[in-house]
């Protein structure tokens, strides 16, 4: 398995380091209710398909990745840095 | 029919005609009592047990393949009561003691060979570790043993005793802890199952859980709609997406978990043996293969296959463990999909949802629950409490933080338990 | 036996080897097969469930019979394919699951049995009486079961691991794979062309036809000069792809060493390659299946074209008297050229009506073989011709019910291959595998010039797709007669007709599997174990679904197949885990003091990643405690010497630097001033504690957090996170600094004495108060000074650049000695810190709340951080949780043991009476009593109380009193001294 790192190509799965669903970037206002830091923290949609994940390329330029894949067939279709457009 | 070594001599004589069907294929009926969904092992032992000890007559099965396959045809087959939380520790319990008398009460050989589990630790912190978990065991009343190096050096010699990374320091070893012919455990719920009058239906996919005010009315089906006063899923790796036919939303992540067997070979390896430093435990058939497996693959999947990263990573735990497997081919790789929860323990709960019920979150240790899986949803389905070795898998542990069983301590992100 | 004029072997290099004991000679160039049967050794192995005998059936890596243990020195290669296992001199192998003899076979028993020993017959016996199963079923089972055996021993040969990049990686290369390589080649693009075999050429090797108007080895040969030639094209031989994986990942098995008489040292036995390829050509060919007929597994019966390989690449006959049965044209030409080579061939039996030739041997078509005999090897076999039954003389009996392309790779992503009636065989689905297109006998094309054409035709479509445009190419003349088959898989009648000859699944066990509703093809294959042998079903499953689909009444692509996964050749796992063996599973990491410490003769231990000093011993000390004991009373005394190193150190900087630290623990470092040193605690988003440590400003805009050894990986990661993901917009940066500095802890009340022994300028109470933090000096060099203490003495943690860290570490050594002190190793500094109540991650095991370590308050109400939320739920707070207390022993029994459980004096020590345990324990040589850390339910209300530890597995029982965790120096006066 292989991600395209936008500051570094293609690289192999080994370097990176996988944490789940992009939700996380999305933390809620820390005033939220309960149910809301229970759904965030726990609770996910868990496609069987599409789908956004969070990646680290610890063993590389250590840029949090957001990558868009398919759970079914392990495509990969776009990667962007968790962080935003600028470098 | 009842299976014995005489039936199979009188078979094997008279030319193996009079073999029947291990169950039936009927047409789904209009409606049951209960529905299972999911052919697997949780489900078929869920559906076994509420016609055996809760007497309920209408009951379906919808497997949307064939029975059994799922994880459970697809595991390392490992028995164990060896969990340390409570909640855990007396669900596991009841488990094994089950297993112990499982083939006589199915009338099947799941050929359960309680050959022993040792969990090998490496440091004084997995020392003291290993002793807290043994204690937890024994308080429960299960058998759990500490084997210094010595006494693992004879039982067994093979290990890399002097030159691997990480020094063995010693071993938990629990006695009644082994394994099952997987598939065969299917099968035995199966037919017992079925001659208890449970509709086994294969080849029927759920598409659509009916509900109106808050009550379950049945499901929606690839083979038409089906009635049913209460719905129980346990479909494993599929949780979210059935789970999402009634609205709900999961505290799932499903990941890939691969598992791998060698070309058979002469017996060599006679016990379970888990590698705590390196994620890594094996066994060895009864056909000789030597079976074992790892970590995740650390990435969400519904792929049912992995990659090379932790193949090869399973290998060199292996190989620095026991190198004497170095010659051992492995033949076959595969993968099942696994429902990781945020603690890495299961959930047998009611939903919000009257008559809905949910049986889900094994991880990537759902072989060795299955009799008890089935037993305390039985329970749950048929008496609507909570079975007393299952009070701990509620569905709300997560929102209010209580009785969360965390075994491995790494915390609320799913793939890391 | 040999045939003259044939064959691609060398027969000037005659080569000695043993087989069963027995001396035999074969010729450079010959497989340990081929070598078998010029030997006339018909008989080679025995079948895994009946023990029946069992010849050579291929010439390929597919061979599920001939599986044989080759030794070599120490070591000892079990389930070997005699097909693959190229002969060396001195060759040594044996046959194995054979007792006492590979001719009398102990367990042959099994095969009169086997009315019994029907499929599934295990699942209904074995069961009374229940302890029978472990003890007299399950070990007669396991020994009677199994193929060869593995020497217990440490793996001494050597296997590799490599990495490979190419832009299109050519799987195979037959005639197709040939064509695709000399295509893709001219365009420039970096090339990899894989073949199993030593020799490139596939079926042409085999063959007799001719390719551009030359024998077709010669075409070969001349292709792979021109390959050769190519700087871009790396050729690789005996190298097995055995994987696809995702995003053009393919796994490989080179074969480096197994043909060698002596491995070079140093040169691997195998490499085991992951090749990322941009794009894939699979050129895999196709295997030939068998037809059931009754003992259909006798030695002498084999592939057709596996014959043909036997005759035509290295000059073997398997037989005096050939007989072949087919069901298609193929068939033909293994009587064809055995006839032309001179041998006799006594029979073409061909299924199909109205396929007789004009050829000078015996052919009956529409015919098919009903019985065979011979036990040790085959003597006759009868057909049914016309109406009538005749028996004919053979000793060899070649079979071809078709061939099966070679679609394993385009499954290993679930793909399912696609029925195709005409070729009676599935064909890869397209698009299977990403990036991988299909050339050849492996896509249905069974011609010579047909998979020619296609393998240049593919090679152009791939490398138009990677943007190189090709010339059009010419293609070589070749054979283009059609192959034609009509489907004909079991010939029936009363005999047991074998499907997977090693796991001896007979037609009878899939018609009985079905009789039981073992229908699906996934049941029916678990139930038989039909197609679960070391080949994996590659001879036989094609026709195993064929007999199921016709006991079912289904067709063959209703009923589907099972899935074809990795690997596709069986791989060793000393190849797969290469490097893993001995120490090479995990990096090492060691101290700069590492080697002044070993001579020291510390005792090394490992901490995660790292080796540190467990004590170190003095002269006359005989046990570790008393060492332990020495040191502890030596910081407390004197002044003690221990490298830290291993802890984590993140150097934060930025205007916002702050603000993120505030994010980050759960206190608050706002008010931190430049040059001091603050605690903190930090929580993960669940509220439970990640890590504690420190956090040092060491300018306005500049700090130097330090994590725990355990827990630095992660909490770097987590810091990334929390910035990149949460806070963007947050100006500060930070990075790891854990191996730029040594860091040595210097504690004890000589302290400061020792430090303005070396510093370049003297230190006192107001210039480094405790938490104070500063640069220093000595000798010139910049270093770092924190007051800091995980002892409860006074103590300083001195940090230099790495380089000096050795130096250093021996200057603090003598300066310490001097001053009555020395160095400590982990097991005093864990004393130490138990003594002072200081936790590790033997308490913050993860399931932890600050809450838990009386650190509640330790979360700031005035601002936000990660974990805070979380930590609020009502079920990580209150009377029912486990909190951190104090014990010490107060009965006649002094031991507490780690990992043992707490219960109330009077209970019994039983789950539901469970109140907690213990996480650490030690000798407090200052405190002279046993002492420990535990988490007691509702700890923190219970001091002065009793509990009980019991350990179960000691059988110790002790009762403890529950006291405060902080031993020593509760005050805090001597870390201010």
């Amino acid at each position: 398995m292989r991600i395209e790192c936008p500051l570094c190509g293609s690289r192999d799965r080994r370097e990176f380091y996988y944490s789940g669903h992009a939700s996380a970037l999305e933390r809620p206002d820390p005033d939220s209710s309960a149910e809301v830091w229970d759904d965030y923290l726990h609770n996910r949609d868990n496609p069987a398909g599409l789908t956004e994940d969070l990646w680290h390329h610890e063993m590389g330029c250590s840029a949090w990745l957001v990558v868009q894949r398919d759970t079914v067939s392990h495509a990969v279709l776009a990667v962007r840095l968790a962080k935003g457009d600028q470098l | 029919m009842r299976f014995s070594a005489l039936k199979i001599l009188t078979e094997g004589l008279t030319g193996n005609r009079g073999w029947g069907a291990h169950w039936r294929d009927p047409e789904p009926a209009e409606e049951y009592d209960i529905i299972i969904i999911g052919g697997g092992g949780h489900g078929l032992s869920t559906a076994y047990y509420l016609a055996k000890e809760y007497g309920l007559k209408k009951i379906a099965v919808l497997e949307k393949g064939h029975i059994g396959s799922g994880n459970i045809g697809r595991n390392t087959t490992i028995i164990r009561a060896n969990y340390f939380l409570p909640g855990n520790s007396e669900f596991y319990s009841h488990s094994l003691k089950l297993w112990e008398g499982l083939e006589t009460d199915l009338n099947y050989n799941v050929m359960h060979s309680q050959r022993g589990q040792i969990g090998l630790f490496h440091s004084d912190g997995q020392r003291d570790a290993a002793i807290r978990r043994a204690n937890s065991v024994r308080n429960q009343g299960d058998d759990a043993e500490l084997l210094s190096v010595d006494q693992l050096r004879k039982m067994l010699p093979y290990l890399d005793y002097d030159q691997g990374r990480f020094p063995i320091y010693g071993g938990l070893l629990q006695r009644r802890a082994g394994t099952a012919r997987h598939d065969a455990v299917a099968w035995g719920y199966a037919r017992g199952a079925d001659q208890r009058g449970v509709d086994l239906i294969q080849n029927c996919e759920v598409i659509g859980i009916d509900v109106r005010g808050g009550v379950v009315q049945g499901v929606q089906t690839s083979r038409g709609a089906i009635r049913a006063k209460k719905v129980g899923i346990v479909v494993a790796g599929r949780s979210s997406q059935v789970a999402a036919m009634a609205g709900m939303r999961l505290p799932i992540e499903s990941h890939v978990l691969q598992a791998f067997v060698t070309e058979g070979l002469k017996p060599c390896i006679n016990h379970v043996i888990s590698f705590g430093m390196g994620h890594f435990y094996i066994s060895q058939s009864d056909k000789g293969g030597l079976v074992f497996g790892g970590d995740l693959d650390m990435y969400a999947s519904y792929a049912a296959r992995g990659n090379l990263p932790m193949v090869e990573h399973v290998a060199e735990a292996g190989m620095t463990l026991m190198p004497m497997i170095g010659k051992a081919r492995m033949l076959r790789s595969w993968g099942g999909i696994m429902d990781m929860t945020p603690d890495g323990s299961p959930i047998i709960d009611k939903t919000h949802i009257e008559g809905l019920y949910l049986n889900a979150g094994w991880c990537y240790g759902g072989f060795k629950a299955v009799p008890a899986s089935g037993n305390c949803f039985a329970h749950l389905m048929a008496t609507d409490t909570a079975h007393a070795s299952a009070q701990g898998f509620r569905l709300d542990r997560f929102r209010t933080g209580r009785g969360l069983m965390d075994e491995e301590g790494t915390g609320a992100q799913h793939n890391l338990h | 036996m040999r045939v003259s004029g044939k064959g691609l072997i060398d027969r000037n290099t005659v080569l000695n080897f043993k087989f069963n004991g027995q001396p035999f000679q074969g010729f450079s160039g010959d497989t340990l097969a081929s070598a078998l049967l010029a030997n006339d050794q018909r008989l080679v192995a025995r079948s895994f469930k009946y023990h029946r005998p069992r010849g050579i059936m291929t010439a390929g890596s597919e061979e599920p019979n001939a599986l044989v243990t080759v030794q070599r020195g120490k070591s000892q290669e079990p389930n070997t394919r005699a097909t693959v296992q190229r002969l060396y001199e001195g060759l040594v192998a044996q046959p194995q699951n054979a007792w006492p003899s590979l001719k009398f076979d102990a367990l042959g028993v099994n095969d009169l049995l086997s009315p019994f020993l029907v499929a599934g017959f295990y699942y209904k016996t074995f069961m009374w009486p229940r302890a029978f199963w472990e003890r007299v079923y399950e070990p007669f089972i396991r020994h009677a079961a199994g193929l060869g055996a593995l020497a217990e021993a440490y793996d001494h040969d050597l296997y590799e691991k490599a990495f490979a990049h190419c832009d299109v990686l050519i799987i195979g290369a037959g005639p197709s794979g040939l064509m695709a390589a000399l295509t893709v080649a001219r365009s420039g693009l970096d090339v990899i062309l894989a073949d199993e075999n030593d020799r490139l050429g596939g079926r042409l090797l085999s063959e007799v036809e001719e390719v551009a108007g030359v024998a077709g080895h010669m075409w070969v040969d001349d292709a792979l000069a021109e390959l050769v030639g190519f700087a871009n094209v790396r050729i690789m031989t005996n190298t097995t792809v055995t994987g696809a994986y995702d995003q053009g990942t393919y796994g490989a098995l080179e074969r480096v060493g197994h043909h060698l008489d002596m491995v070079p040292e140093g040169l691997p036995l195998e490499s085991f390659w992951r090749i990322t390829a941009k794009r894939a050509i699979l050129c895999s060919g196709a295997l030939e299946r068998q037809i059931a007929f009754p003992d259909n597994d006798r030695p002498g019966i084999m592939t057709a074209s596996g014959m043909r390989s036997y005759l035509n690449c290295y000059g073997v006959s398997p037989g005096q008297k050939i007989a072949v049965f087919g069901n298609n044209s193929d068939a033909h030409r293994t009587a064809r050229d055995f006839a032309e080579a001179g041998v006799e061939v006594v029979a073409m039996i061909d299924s199909r009506e109205g396929t007789s030739t004009q050829v000078d041997y015996p052919t009956y078509a529409g015919a098919e073989v009903v019985a065979t005999s011979g036990r040790l090897g085959l003597k006759s076999i009868s057909i049914r011709h016309n109406g009538g039954l005749k028996t004919i003389e053979c000793d060899a009996l070649g079979v071809s019910g078709g061939w099966n392309p070679s679609v394993h790779l385009t499954c290993h992503m679930n793909g399912r291959p696609v029925w195709d009636p005409s070729l009676a065989s599935f064909l890869p689905k397209e698009d299977a595998i990403p990036g991988l297109v299909v050339a050849g006998a492996a896509s249905g094309v069974m011609t010579t010039a047909g998979a020619l054409a296609q393998g240049c035709q593919m090679a152009q479509s791939v490398a138009k797709d990677l943007g190189k445009r090709l010339m059009p190419s010419d293609l070589p003349h070749a054979e283009d007669r059609p192959y034609e088959i009509e489907p004909f898989w079991d010939v029936g009648g009363k005999g047991r007709a074998w499907l997977d000859f090693q796991n001896d699944v007979t037609t009878k066990d899939v018609k009985q599997a079905v009789q039981e509703n073992f229908r699906s093809v996934e049941h029916m294959k678990r139930y038989t174990t039909q197609g679960m042998a070391t080949d994996q079903g590659k001879n036989s499953n094609i026709t195993a679904l064929a007999v199921l689909a016709d006991a079912t009444g289904r067709g063959i692509p209703e009923t589907g197949t099972t899935t074809f996964r990795p690997p596709y050749v069986p791989v060793a796992m000393a190849a797969l885990g290469a490097g893993g063996q001995g120490k090479g599973f995990a990096p090492e990491r060691f101290l700069t003091s590492d080697r002044a410490t070993r001579a020291l003769r510390a005792p090394m231990i490992e901490a995660g990643l790292w080796y540190r000093p467990s004590y170190f011993p003095k002269d006359g000390e005989t046990h570790w405690r008393q060492s332990c004991d020495r040191e502890v009373a030596m910081v407390r005394t004197a002044v003690g010497l221990c490298d830290v190193s291993t802890l984590g150190k993140i150097d934060i900087q930025g205007p916002d630097a702050v603000a993120f630290l505030d994010l980050l623990y759960t206190n608050s470092f706002a008010s931190l001033k430049v040059g001091r040193v603050r605690y903190g605690l930090m929580l993960r988003e669940d509220g439970h504690v990640m890590d504690d440590g420190t956090c040092a400003r060491l300018s306005n805009s500049h700090y130097l957090m330090t994590t725990t050894t355990a827990a630095a990986g992660q909490v770097m990661r987590h810091m990334d996170f929390v910035h990149q993901a949460l806070r963007p917009d947050l100006d500060v940066s930070f990075t790891s600094v854990t191996e730029h500095w040594a860091q040595f802890a210097v504690a004890g009340p000589q302290a400061r004495a020792l430090l303005n022994g070396i510093l370049d300028r003297k230190i006192s109470d107001k210039t480094m108060p405790y938490m104070g933090c500063g640069a220093v000096q000595l000798g010139g060099i910049e270093a770092r000074l924190f007051r800091i203490s995980f002892s409860g003495e006074h103590a300083y943690e001195l940090a230099v650049p790495a380089r000096y860290g050795d130096s250093l570490f021996r200057l603090l050594l003598a300066q310490a000695e001097a001053l009555g002190g020395g160095p400590y190793g982990i097991e005093a500094l864990n004393v130490l810190r138990l003594e002072k109540g200081f936790i590790t991650h033997a308490e913050i095991h993860g399931r932890i709340t600050a809450f838990d370590i009386g650190m509640g308050r330790m979360i700031s109400d005035k601002k936000d951080c990660i974990g805070k939320s979380m930590a609020a739920r009502s079920g990580l707070n209150g009377p029912e949780r486990d909190q951190l207390v104090g014990l010490r022993p107060v009965g006649a029994v002094k031991k507490i043991i780690p990992g043992a459980h707490l219960f109330e004096p009077d209970a019994a020590p039983i789950r539901k009476n469970d109140q907690g345990y213990v996480t650490s324990m030690c000798y407090s040589p200052t405190a002279e009593t046993v002492i420990a850390q535990a988490f007691l339910r509702d700890g923190r209300n219970r001091m002065g109380q009793a509990v009980k530890m019991v350990d179960h597995l000691s059988g110790v029982t002790t009762l403890c009193e529950v006291c405060n965790p902080v031993f020593f120096d509760p005050e805090g006066g001597r870390l201010r001294g």
